[in-house]
């Protein structure tokens, strides 16, 4: 790409010396065009060195590696603990973040609401690490009963089939800390976009005799649907990417199942990556990292697939009303 | 008591539908009978004791300058300014001869008896066409048989002038229509639910020429079923479109807005009594 060629003056300035405007123009094109550049290259960069580092991992035989399997092995219960965790964190936070939205934006008054979404957007101001400590101190003791009762009443459910754990430090565990991280960041897209419902829709329903929750469901929520689909994909990647407080509350074992409550989990491949790294060598850092690869593409995907999901209806979305 | 039977039961003819304008007309009850009443959004006195009778099946035209409350009036006709923090008011709006504002009435059930059209056109863009027209509907009644509700479609389409538009596309969304249908979608809307009365707060003001022509013919049609409050900017409109007018003006700045005469159309256009109608339908202020 040649910057040497600048487009020609659109109007009347045509002939004229240049302008103290065009020279403006030209110096902000010229920054916003590289820090776009800028991060085409970083995230260039990053996928070179996991591809470049990567491979000898992948190639590698299961003899020359800590954990003594082939990299699909290795890799395959890390994938579903990253996934299950993070779809668990999900299914929690989303429906609490836009019920805690809805009522900031529309039930109570609005000094309130404001003053409740600033304390909601300090949560996203907790250290991860403070996280983890209390996950592991605190939350996973607590946990200890209720998982108990689980077993004994639901356990014909493969989710809550046992052994519970005795230290409760399970993925459910894990899954309520990441959903608890990611509570603020989703509230708070959810709260801008229920925010910007326009007035006249609201009143659209309301005169024909909507109720004030009628009014949400015709109005509010589809009108957010695709901001409330970003919120949960920013909270997604967060919760794929979390590392510290997965680590130090999940005890993990690598194996891969369904059971929320029994004292053998599958890692994730963040948490896995932060155990492992100090004490590896040779071609086990060349595995831990291929495993980075892994979730580096696995992020992509969900990223490519939430944008499919906003797209699919977009005439629908009312984004130009 | 529901609202539908408060404002029903004094009603002994059939409601007609818009396809059966005309033919089964109503007796001349008096549609909505403003007594007294008083506006305030918390401090802020915005109207101030309008007494008014509007008849039914008929239209009245509430013209004015910016500012003088007559979209507050109107609003207050269905509760809508509600919507606004500390809206209250004093005074007492009939229809049909039962109290809007009456101990126990739910603003929700007033709003689906008395249907609203808004000045910019506001169909819901999530929505097709045919979910836009059953909005209403839906929210009062619940679950519908699929042939009532292509029945209702298409009659109240038809009401609005805009089926032969839109037969054909009806699952499309409503945004995708032209500024002038959206509107008539927003009408047949407001009527798909069969209100007695509709009002009609400038909605031509954000339209073209021809499209607000499509409107007014439609207004004219529509009186015929129901009962039509509008609010206009347009005197040209309010002289083509109305039989009642009523004008509102400022007491003084600073003072809350109030109704200045009433009467028919044709003598407040040539005819006021008060000097400063004629100074506003003449074009001198406002």
């Amino acid at each position: 790409m040649t910057d040497t060629s600048t487009p020609p003056p659109p109007t009347e300035n045509a002939g004229s010396a240049p302008s103290k405007g065009r020279v403006g123009d030209r110096v902000f094109l010229g920054l916003s065009r590289g820090a776009a550049l800028t991060i085409l290259v970083i995230l260039a960069g990053v996928a070179i060195f996991l591809t470049a580092e990567g491979i000898p991992g992948i190639t590698a035989s299961p003899d020359e590696v800590k954990s003594g399997k082939t990299f699909l092995a290795f890799v395959l219960p890390l994938v579903f603990g990253t996934l299950w965790s993070a779809t668990l964190a999900l299914l929690i936070a989303v429906p609490l973040a836009v019920a805690v939205a809805l009522f900031v934006t529309y039930y109570v008054p609005r000094r309130f609401g404001q003053t409740l979404g600033y304390v909601i957007d300090l949560l996203a101001a907790v250290p991860s690490v403070v996280f983890g400590l209390w996950g592991m101190r605190v939350l996973a003791g607590q946990l200890v009963g209720p998982y108990e009762w689980l077993e004994a009443n639901l356990g014909f459910l493969p989710f809550f089939g046992g052994p519970a754990s005795a230290t409760g430090r399970t993925i459910l565990t894990a899954a309520i800390v990441l959903a608890v991280m990611i509570l603020p960041i989703v509230t708070a897209i959810a709260r801008e976009v229920f925010r910007q419902t326009p007035v006249l829709l609201q009143e659209a329903a309301l005169a024909l005799g909507a109720t004030r929750w009628e009014m949400i469901r015709t109005v509010v929520l589809p009108h957010g649907r695709s901001g409330m689909i970003g919120g949960a994909m920013l909270g997604l990647g967060r919760a794929l990417g979390e590392t510290m407080a997965v680590a130090m509350v999940l005890s993990a074992s690598g194996v891969i199942t369904f059971n929320l409550i029994s004292s053998t989990n599958p890692s994730t491949i963040p948490a896995n990556i932060a155990l492992q790294f100090n004490e590896a060598s040779g071609l086990t850092v060349n595995a831990l990292i291929a495993s980075g690869l892994v979730l580096f593409l696995i992020t992509f995907a969900v990223n490519f697939g939430a944008r499919a999901v906003v797209n699919r209806r977009k005439e629908f979305s009312g984004a130009d009303a | 008591m529901s609202m539908r039977s408060v404002l029903r039961d004094s009603a002994t003819a059939p409601v007609p539908t818009a396809s059966a304008a005309g033919t089964s007309p109503r007796p001349a009850a008096i549609g909505i009978d403003v007594e007294d009443l008083d506006i305030y959004y918390g401090d802020v006195h915005a109207v101030r004791g309008v007494t008014l009778a509007i008849p039914a099946q008929s239209v009245t035209a509430v013209i004015g300058p910016s500012g003088c409350g007559k979209s507050t009036f109107l609003r207050s006709l269905n509760r809508m300014h509600e919507v606004a923090r500390g809206a209250r008011v004093e005074g007492t709006v009939r229809v049909d001869g039962r109290d809007l504002y009456a101990p126990g009435v739910d603003p929700v059930l007033v709003r689906r008896e008395i249907g609203m059209v808004f000045q910019r056109p506001n169909p819901f863009p999530t929505m097709s066409i045919r979910d836009n027209v059953l909005a209403g509907v839906r929210l009062n009644g619940g679950r519908l048989k699929k042939d009532e509700a292509e029945a209702i479609v298409e009659r109240s389409l038809r009401g609005a002038n805009l089926w032969d538009e839109v037969k054909d596309r009806l699952n499309r969304p409503g945004a995708g229509l032209s500024g002038g249908q959206q509107q008539r979608l927003c009408i047949a809307r407001a009527i798909a639910v069969e209100p007695q009365v509709l009002l009609m707060d400038e909605p031509c003001s954000a339209l073209d020429p021809i499209s607000t022509s499509a409107i007014e013919d439609l207004i004219g049609q529509l009186k015929d079923s129901y009962t039509i409050v509008i609010v206009t900017h347009n005197m040209q409109q309010a002289a083509r479109v109305s039989d009642e007018t009523a004008f509102f003006n400022l007491a003084g700045v600073g003072e809350p807005g109030q109704l200045v005469e009433s009467g028919p159309t044709t003598k407040i256009f040539s005819n006021p009594d008060n000097p400063s109608t004629e100074a506003y339908i003449t074009g001198r202020f406002g």
